[in-house]
């Protein structure tokens, strides 16, 4: 059944907010810590438990990639309610402070997938790639797998 | 006429904003297709519409919440909000490998401390560079250059004055608004295009909304490993900012 799927995505999403208020209070901080995080861990879980009892059916599975599928357009639709003026016209401390922190940390992601380099070959991460991508592009063929190479490129700093 | 369609939209916000974004991704492919011959992703263009979009109306209405803020697209706000998005998000982790994520583990907890620190260290940095000698206005605005949840959770806890505040959330917005759109400008020189990385990539930029723009446009495959560790990042930022970061910042500059 395709609510059951959506139920334990319900499910795992109100426990691990609630886990990550809980954590909030632990530590003394006024805000959720990890919940979308733990409640991630929990649907990932909850998914090998199925599958290890073979209860994993396709109204389960497409209840959750329904959802996993409506990710970018909910993303659109989060970028169409920013608040870009605010952003756009906070001066040049804010440019500044904002542009600094990212270049730095774009820098620092080059040079952990260059310390730690992962491969992009699993079948998983292909089929996840289709389901998140919402079949966005469903006319086109699939994506051409990139070559398995070692994944660095050759970035200048 | 026209009242009667204003009317069917308010009253069925959260329908006319799938109508709506639906709309904007179909046009986004089209342009993506024709005029950069699917050099440029879809969801890249129709993010960065969507920004383009919420300016226009940031100006228009005077608001702060971008096409959200006009009556007949307040369903927009709901599809987009922070219920919806934190829901699809944790959808994303079927799709996780989780033999690569555990792999991955070092790199994304190595991420998440430099991702806290790196951004505070900078904007406390060009806070004193601007004039600010005071801990509180100091940390604040270091808190707001790692999200822009943090910042003012941060500034709260220590008493920060309603200026500063207001820098730190804009610091924090424009880098979430940068990261979504230098993120697809950026990856391949960076490495970002395997599960790794992006588990490092998420836990160094943190802003959920920002990872989860910049990953969507950039290849959807990456998105559920960068969305795990970027969505511990503002609990982590929350708890060191008004902490160990406001009282290191107080030690060194006193006061």
């Amino acid at each position: 059944m395709i609510i059951l799927g959506v139920a334990l995505l319900a499910a795992c999403t109100l426990i691990g907010v609630f886990l990550g208020d809980l954590l909030g209070i632990a530590l003394g901080v006024k805000a959720n810590v990890g919940g979308v995080g733990l409640a991630m861990i929990l649907l990932i879980a909850a998914r090998a438990w199925l599958k290890s009892r073979g209860r994993l059916g396709k109204g389960i599975t497409l209840g959750v990639e329904f959802w996993a599928a409506l990710y970018i357009p909910i993303v659109v639709a989060m970028a169409a309610q920013q608040n870009v003026v605010a952003a756009a016209s906070g001066g040049p401390i804010v440019l500044i402070a904002a542009t600094g922190s990212l270049v730095t940390c774009f820098a620092a992601v080059a040079l952990l997938s260059r310390l730690s380099p992962g491969d992009a070959t699993s079948e998983a991460f292909e089929r996840g790639g289709s389901i998140v991508g919402g079949s966005a592009d469903d006319e086109l063929p699939a994506r051409p797998i990139p070559a398995p190479a070692p994944t660095v490129p050759a970035a200048k700093e | 006429m026209l009242h009667m369609i204003e009317h069917v939209f308010v009253e069925q916000s959260l329908v006319a904003a799938f109508a709506v974004v639906g709309a904007l991704m179909l046009f986004s492919n089209f342009a993506a297709k024709r005029l950069t011959a699917g050099r440029v992703h879809g969801s890249a263009i129709a993010i960065v519409l969507g920004l383009v979009l919420a300016y226009l109306a940031g100006l228009y209405t005077g608001g702060k919440k971008g096409v959200a803020d006009i009556p007949a697209l307040a369903g927009i706000g709901l599809m987009g909000g922070a219920m919806l998005r934190d829901f699809a998000i944790v959808a994303t982790a079927f799709e996780v490998d989780v033999a690569e994520a555990k792999r991955a583990g070092l790199v994304g907890v190595v991420a998440l401390g430099l991702g806290t620190l790196l951004p505070f260290v900078i904007g406390a940095l060009t806070a004193v560079a601007f004039g600010y000698h005071d801990a509180v206005s100091i940390t604040t605005i270091g808190a707001g250059a790692i999200t822009y949840i943090v910042g003012p959770v941060t500034g709260a806890a220590i008493g920060a004055d309603s200026t500063v505040m207001a820098l730190s959330i804009a610091t924090g917005v424009t880098k979430a608004v940068m990261v979504m759109v230098g993120t697809p400008l950026v990856a391949k020189l960076i490495g970002l295009n395997n599960p790794r990385s992006a588990m490092a990539y998420g836990g160094l930029m943190g802003t959920v909304s920002g990872v989860a723009g910049g990953l969507a446009a950039t290849d959807p495959r990456l998105v559920p490993y960068g969305a795990l560790t970027a969505t511990f990042h503002t609990g982590i930022g929350c708890l060191v900012g008004p902490s160990i970061l406001f009282l290191t910042v107080r030690a060194i500059v006193g006061g």
